[in-house]
């Protein structure tokens, strides 16, 4: 090995530099080690300890100091050091603004009036949710298996600081206009929903729309989705009051709707009082047994404005003949959508069963078939843990679809399809094949309820097409669609 | 209600979907938290006392002003008896203790003449008789790197008059082989009984006899704007220290030659001003402790063998995991190998927004780790994401002065895996060898579930 150590009068750089310097020529070639430093004190200490032997010297000086393997070269070495010593400036400084990691961060961002939409896995969606009621922020959150103790926890928090927390597992809402979610596009207009559930205010948004169509000023100008479990009694109906609040506040709001699943009794009551203390009038269209559907309500909203009800559009009636057996079977992505039916056939046939029965004893098994008349909801809970919300992906009911038309005892099928932003693309031509396959051998009548405006993403018009092709009979209502499948249940076993 | 702008966190089709409808989306990078932590985090988040409790926590943070009011021996101030040794981190037994911290308690206990030779004080401290350690931390001091303090070492005293409460550090010793990265040559405790006899006397006659306190925290606004972070650059808040306290220097009446080796001593060594720094983020710091729910960090603290860090909501309690080893640039021909773990109280001034957090704010030593101006922007930034606060007083003037990133939130950590990052220095592994190099580290990840879970089950 060989020491080459020289002096650089007047050659500066900063230490760090330096350090890096070093570290680079230690890695040329029959370096064994190298030490580029300024000649302070200290480094020469350094410089020492390593065996140098370093020639008298001012702090000014820079020294460069080389041991090399025997054979090596020094004039390449020390071009090693000099190329080393090149300021070398990155090529394109990324200096963008990293994206926010948290909603806290997002909405400092975005500043005031922002909306926060959380759809992350319900196990992380409070803490999520959180940010937007702490910062004042008004929230919708998506995602479902939030558990109720956090949804009250945050809807009492978000009471006292003025936010609305839309959900959890809250589908839809249109603010302004502006569709979050699962949500139809509509006519603006001077009706304000309140909506416990996602599908009952996506029906209404169609039936209003396609009323507004004909009716000079019917139409939607916000739509607050407060959560599935908001009218439990757990909850309370905390968000749908502060939802109420707002929209009796709002001078461009008529009149406001309530539509929820069936609400747990005393917190009816109790919204009915609360309702019936604003200066704006409210419709509630709670869904229960004896109670309208909500295709009724949507009939009443009109009353109260002065219109007449249309005639609610059906397609593709004449692909139906007689049920091809006794029992109804309700294959639902909606839940409200659902809980109608169910409601509907529970009053012309007596109890049915479900995966969201209307009592416990009434649930359905694993296998989703039994030997009655069958309503499931895919979108529940259960059914969507590690796995996309039906509206999104049809597989597990397009299974189903298949399981129950192999079924002799099934009479009749009975779908909802959902249009709007957040859906499938062309949800139609999914649900098609598995609709033509089911009614292949035997002609099974089925009969769809699909929920969705002419101004939607997917196009009202052609998505009916699709399905009346494929073999359906399709309904806007969901009410209508029940009431024609019950009315062939009945005649079946007439 | 006016149109919205829609901030959007999960499935990105929604965000599409909003997009889609003309509406301004800002979408949150969310990635999963860290593993285990979802049941606690969501218990934190819904505890009723958490906003008021950090936001109580932060501004008694941001409320203090430390001013240097003394310069006294540890035995006098702390109380530090013979035998009792101070060190940097959580609680250490010998036998856990890495090199450098057992290089600096047997150069320590020769200091106070415990033993003749360092190399006895082995035996001494295996044995345990008559010696006993103890946190910086437990005695409202805070020390660098090994942070050794025996009760002849004279402390800086800072206090917040608000309040008369104190804290204390030791006084620097320079760079390369010193006593708190583990050497304890002749060289190391000759100069430290210099600074026994001669550094700590005048610098108490020169804060006695200055008129107006130095205002430390003051010095800190005034040295980020300087190119200082004020853990591993000090050079501005050390020439203004010298600027307020040398006329009170030449005026104590001290031997000349003595006045002039200490303006040599303070002004050679760019790290002096580090030890005031340090007390003065601790001061600051121990006003937000013990405020129940509150999810801020008081303290992340380094022994060299474990990184501990305490919160505001559960007291005094420890979260500690093994210690890091830093990535950075070595002196010499040290190397990775040589390195220590992670060593000292001075994370102290990361926990309080400045160091490794206002990196942006000192472009000089961001190539420390083969970094870039962009890559210390970017990471003053990052801390933001794990921040309750920005700190008005300490702002960075290329980020149109922004205030730094202050008050740590552990559910901000466990929630976005971010963690702090840290400046320091890297001792040498083995006991004597003194400063290898320096560089970035990071805590070890593992304490911040730990600190989640004891608030969660406070709630």
């Amino acid at each position: 090995m060989k020491d080459h150590v020289e002096l650089r009068s007047g050659a500066y750089a900063d230490s760090v530099t330096l350090l890096q310097v070093s570290r680079a020529v230690q890695a040329a070639p029959g370096v064994v080690a190298a030490q580029v430093a300024m000649a302070t004190g200290l480094n020469l200490e350094v410089l020492t300890g390593m065996g140098f032997d370093v020639p008298d010297s001012s702090p000014n000086d820079m020294v460069v100091a080389l041991r090399l393997d025997d054979d090596a070269d020094v004039a390449t070495a020390l071009a090693a050091v000099d190329a080393a010593l090149v300021p070398t400036r990155p090529s394109s400084g990324d200096t963008t603004l990293a994206p926010p990691r948290t909603t806290a961060s997002a909405l400092e961002r975005s500043g005031a009036g922002a909306i926060a939409l959380v759809s992350v896995p319900g196990a992380s969606a409070t803490v999520e949710a959180m940010d937007a009621v702490e910062a004042g922020h008004d929230v919708m959150i998506f995602s479902d298996n939030v558990p109720v103790a956090e949804e009250v926890a945050l809807k009492t928090y978000a009471a006292s600081r003025g936010a609305l927390v839309m959900g959890p597992d809250c589908g839809t809402a249109v603010i302004d206009g502006v569709g979050l979610g699962f949500a139809n596009t509509v006519r603006p207009g001077r009706i304000g929903l309140v909506a416990a559930s996602g599908t009952g205010c996506q029906q209404l948004l169609a039936l209003l729309h396609h009323a507004g169509a004909t009716q000079e000023g019917v139409g939607v100008r916000h739509a607050l989705g407060v959560g599935g479990r908001d009218l439990s009694s757990s909850v309370g109906g905390l968000a749908t009051r502060e939802a109420l609040r707002r929209l009796d506040a709002d001078a461009d709001v008529d009149l406001v709707v309530v539509v929820s699943k069936p609400p747990a009794p005393e917190v009816a009551e109790a919204l009915s009082t609360y309702a019936d203390g604003l200066a704006t009038p409210v419709e509630l269209g709670l869904l229960g047994r004896g109670q309208r559907d909500l295709t009724a309500v949507a009939e009443a909203v009109l009353a109260r404005l002065g219109h007449e009800a249309p005639e609610w559009p059906v397609h593709g009636a004449d692909n139906t003949r007689e049920a091809t057996g006794p029992l109804l079977r309700g294959l639902f992505v909606g839940g409200t959508l659902c809980d109608e039916s169910m409601l509907m056939a529970t009053e012309a046939f007596g109890p049915v069963r479900s995966n969201i029965p209307l009592s416990d004893e009434l649930a359905l098994g694993d296998d989703l078939l039994v030997d009655d008349h069958t309503f499931v909801d895919f979108g529940d809970d259960a059914l969507t843990q590690g796995r996309a919300h039906p509206m999104i992906d049809p597989t597990l009911r397009n299974e189903q679809l298949a399981r129950a038309a192999a079924d002799p005892a099934t009479g009749v099928i009975l779908l909802d399809l959902v249009l709007g932003h957040g859906a499938e693309p062309d949800p139609a031509t999914l649900l098609a094949p598995a609709i033509a396959a089911a009614r292949q051998d035997r002609s099974i009548p089925v009969i769809v309820s699909l929920v969705g405006t002419d101004l939607d993403p997917q196009g009202l018009d052609a998505q009916r097409d699709t399905l009346v092709a494929a073999g359906a009979e399709v309904h806007l209502s969901n009410a209508a669609a029940t009431r024609r499948a019950i009315q062939l249940i009945e005649g079946a076993r007439a | 209600m006016s149109e919205p702008t829609v901030v959007t966190v999960g499935a990105d089709m929604f965000a599409e979907s909003v997009e889609g409808q003309a509406v301004t989306v800002e979408r949150v990078d969310w990635r999963p938290p860290m593993p285990g932590t979802e049941a606690d985090l969501a218990a934190v988040a819904t505890d009723p006392r958490r906003v008021e409790a950090n936001q109580k926590a932060v501004q008694a943070m941001l409320g203090v002003t430390a001013h240097l009011v003394d310069v006294a021996p540890a035995s006098e101030v702390l109380g530090l008896e013979k035998g009792q040794f101070l060190h940097a981190g959580p609680p250490l037994e010998w036998a856990r203790a890495s090199g450098p911290m057992r290089g600096a308690l047997m150069g320590g206990a020769a200091l106070e003449g415990l033993v003749d030779d360092p190399e006895d004080a082995v035996a001494l401290f295996e044995s345990g008789s008559s010696v006993s350690l103890e946190p910086c931390h437990h005695r409202s001091a805070v020390g660098p790197m090994a942070g050794v303090v025996t009760p002849s070492m004279w402390m800086w005293v800072l206090e917040d008059r608000a309040t008369g409460k104190r804290t204390y550090c030791s006084l620097n010793e320079g760079l390369g082989k010193v006593l708190r990265y583990g050497a304890y040559g002749p060289d190391v405790l000759t100069r430290l009984r210099w600074m026994g006899d001669v550094l700590g006397p005048l610098l108490q006659a020169a804060v006695r006899g200055t008129e107006e306190a130095t205002d430390v925290t003051g010095i800190l606004t005034q040295m980020l704007q300087m190119g200082d972070e004020a853990h591993n650059r000090n050079r501005a808040g050390t020439l203004m220290l010298l600027r307020d306290l040398s006329p009170a220097m030449v005026d104590a009446g001290f031997d000349t030659k003595d006045v002039a080796d200490v303006l040599r001593f303070v002004g050679g060594n760019d790290h002096f001003f580090l030890n005031l720094a340090m007390p003065a983020c601790k001061l600051a710091l121990d006003a937000g402790r013990d405020v129940p729910g509150s999810t801020m960090v008081v303290a992340m603290a380094r022994n060299g063998t474990d990184f501990g860090i305490q919160v505001s909501g559960t007291g005094d309690q420890w979260f500690t995991g093994p210690a890091q080893v830093a990535e950075g640039l070595f002196l010499g021909d040290y190397g990775p190998d040589d390195a220590n773990p992670d060593i000292g109280d001075s994370a102290i001034t990361e926990t309080a927004g400045i160091g490794g957090f206002a990196m942006a704010t000192a472009p000089a030593i961001v190539r420390l780790v083969g970094g870039s101006v962009p890559d210390a922007l970017a990471t003053t930034r990052r801390m933001h994401e794990i921040t309750l606060a920005e700190n008005p007083r300490w702002s960075v003037p290329v980020l149109e002065f922004q205030g730094t990133p202050t008050g740590i939130d552990v559910t901000k950590v466990c929630r976005t895996g971010i963690l702090p990052q840290i400046n320091t220095g890297m001792a040498g592994a083995v006991a004597g060898v003194g400063q290898v190099g320096a560089g970035l580290v990071t805590p070890p990840a593992e304490i911040f579930p730990k600190a989640l879970a004891a608030l969660a089950s406070r709630v």
